[in-house]
């Protein structure tokens, strides 16, 4: 359970190299994208590993979060205001 | 014989996963990063939830993972393809290789063009 959940955080640390490093706005905000996946992920395992039923409401929420910040930003690169 | 199977599953999907995050860190271009990284995380985050939903079965923790899964595969695709048609709006760069833009001729008006060779 340890390797996979260390696999996982493996991953996440590629996506914050591809943060720091991305060249333009659009690579950063994937980075973001895949990085909220990832952590659900995570979330999901812990709550295997745990066996508390909560943390999967945890992930749950956390995927629709990410799905939010993530229609954010490519609004934001679009040019286009939030309420359209 | 079923918990196996799920925990194969589990072991599939975090290696996908993986290979997502490396297909993020290594392709040349953003539209290349996306094509690679979605996919593959996709369908290891939604390996790891099959996989729990196998190994717990019928009990509130596997029935809530099946619920997170279908929630993931319906949000994942959709805010890939809002994030590559922003990064075309924006106008991120491509890369120096890349063969065929057909959106770009789109907005140039390729119509007219297509019509002019003819």
């Amino acid at each position: 359970m340890s390797v996979l959940v260390s696999i996982l955080a493996i991953g996440g640390f590629l996506c914050l190299f591809r943060i720091y490093q991305g060249p333009s706005i659009s690579d950063r905000a994937v980075g973001v994208d895949i990085m909220g996946v990832l952590f659900v992920g995570i979330t999901g395992l812990s709550a295997l590993y745990y066996d508390l039923p909560y943390l999967i409401d945890l992930s749950i929420s956390l995927a629709l979060f990410s799905f939010i910040g993530t229609i954010a930003l490519a609004k934001y690169l679009e040019k286009r205001s939030l309420d359209d | 014989m079923i918990s196996t199977i799920g925990w194969i599953i589990i072991w599939v999907g975090v290696l996908f996963d993986l290979l997502g995050a490396i297909g993020l860190l290594r392709f040349p271009d953003v539209y290349n990063r996306l094509q690679a990284s979605t996919k593959c995380v996709t369908l290891g985050t939604l390996g790891i939830m099959i996989g729990i939903f196998l190994i717990k079965g019928f009990s509130p923790m596997g029935i809530k993972a099946l619920i997170c899964g279908a929630v993931l595969l319906l949000t994942s695709p959709v805010a890939a393809h809002a994030l590559m048609k922003g990064s075309l709006h924006f106008g991120t760069k491509m890369w120096k290789g890349t063969i065929i833009d057909n959106y770009g001729v789109d907005k140039l008006g390729g119509e007219q063009i297509e019509q002019d060779e003819k």
